[in-house]
């Protein structure tokens, strides 16, 4: 058997779904992140396996895995905000557990 | 031997990742995800992309779990509350299902339409990245250079407090 392009994605379909189902389903502020960023990193592979299979010797595709190294930079800077506010958060309600952040809800 | 490779690599990118969305404590959480990150930068390997496998490893793996581990360590979360453990059998049993179903889906199916590598990697190497990051890419390059400055600032602003920001204000 050989390991083609929709094995990538299987997994990378996967790796999406788990980060998806996490983002809903869990309460602590951090988890949700860090799920977030399995969605992120799902995207990246595969956006890297696209370019890799859909390249030929002619037509290099490189654009897949430039878009690769802009996303890291700026999942980098999105998590240093996110963490930022939520450790305002923090100092804030003393609490990051969704369900008891209920500022705007009365 | 490839294939048991990418097997293994996909079962250690995608068992921490369902340990990251169901465990209880945000530190177990962060250490499944830096594994996690390591089993993928090992199937960008496996693509043939070593630079952004280096940079997944340093970046992801490196920093932005360290930096969960600090913010973790920083503001004390405690642990979730203990999951039922019928609604935590039922969505592992979910998962089995998802996972093995797409596999024998996709894995039944013989070669694709791509499944064939006959080129030559266009990522190989970081000389292909940085020629095209310093010709035809550059003013994106440039803009994330003020973006990480932006978010860097951003950060200073938001956790200095709401106290400080009122003085900053009157200046």
């Amino acid at each position: 058997m050989i390991i083609g392009l929709e094995h990538y994605l299987f997994v990378a379909v996967l790796l999406f779904s788990i980060g998806f189902f996490g983002v809903l389903l869990r309460k602590n502020t951090l988890v949700v992140f860090m799920c977030l960023e399995l969605m992120l990193s799902a995207s990246i592979l595969a956006l890297i396996a696209f370019s890799r299979f859909n390249s030929t010797p002619s037509h290099p595709l490189m654009e897949g895995n430039l878009l690769v190294l802009f996303i890291i930079a700026i999942a980098a800077c999105e998590v240093a905000v996110g963490l930022a506010i939520i450790v305002a958060l923090w100092r804030r309600n003393q609490t990051v557990e969704l369900d008891e952040i209920t500022e705007l809800k009365h | 031997m490839k294939e048991i490779l990418f097997h293994f690599f996909a079962a250690l990118t995608l068992v921490p990742a369902f340990f990251v969305a169901t465990s209880r404590k945000p530190v177990n959480a962060a250490m499944n995800m830096m594994l996690s990150f390591v089993g993928l930068s090992a199937m960008f390997v496996l693509l043939e992309t070593y630079f952004l496998a280096v940079l997944q490893v340093l970046v992801y793996a490196g920093a932005i779990v360290v930096l969960f581990l600090f913010i973790v360590m920083l503001i004390d979360a405690g642990k979730s509350p203990q999951p039922n453990i019928i609604r935590f059998l039922a969505s592992l049993a979910a998962f089995a299902l998802l996972v093995f179903g797409g596999y024998t889906l996709v894995f039944s199916g013989g070669a694709g339409p791509f499944a064939e590598i006959s080129t030559e990697s266009p990522a190989n190497m970081a000389q292909n990245f940085g020629t095209l990051l310093f010709t035809r890419y550059l003013l994106p390059f440039q803009i994330t250079g003020f973006m990480l400055l932006i978010a860097m600032i951003g950060v200073i602003v938001v956790s200095k407090g709401p106290e400080e920001e009122n003085e900053g204000g009157a200046e």
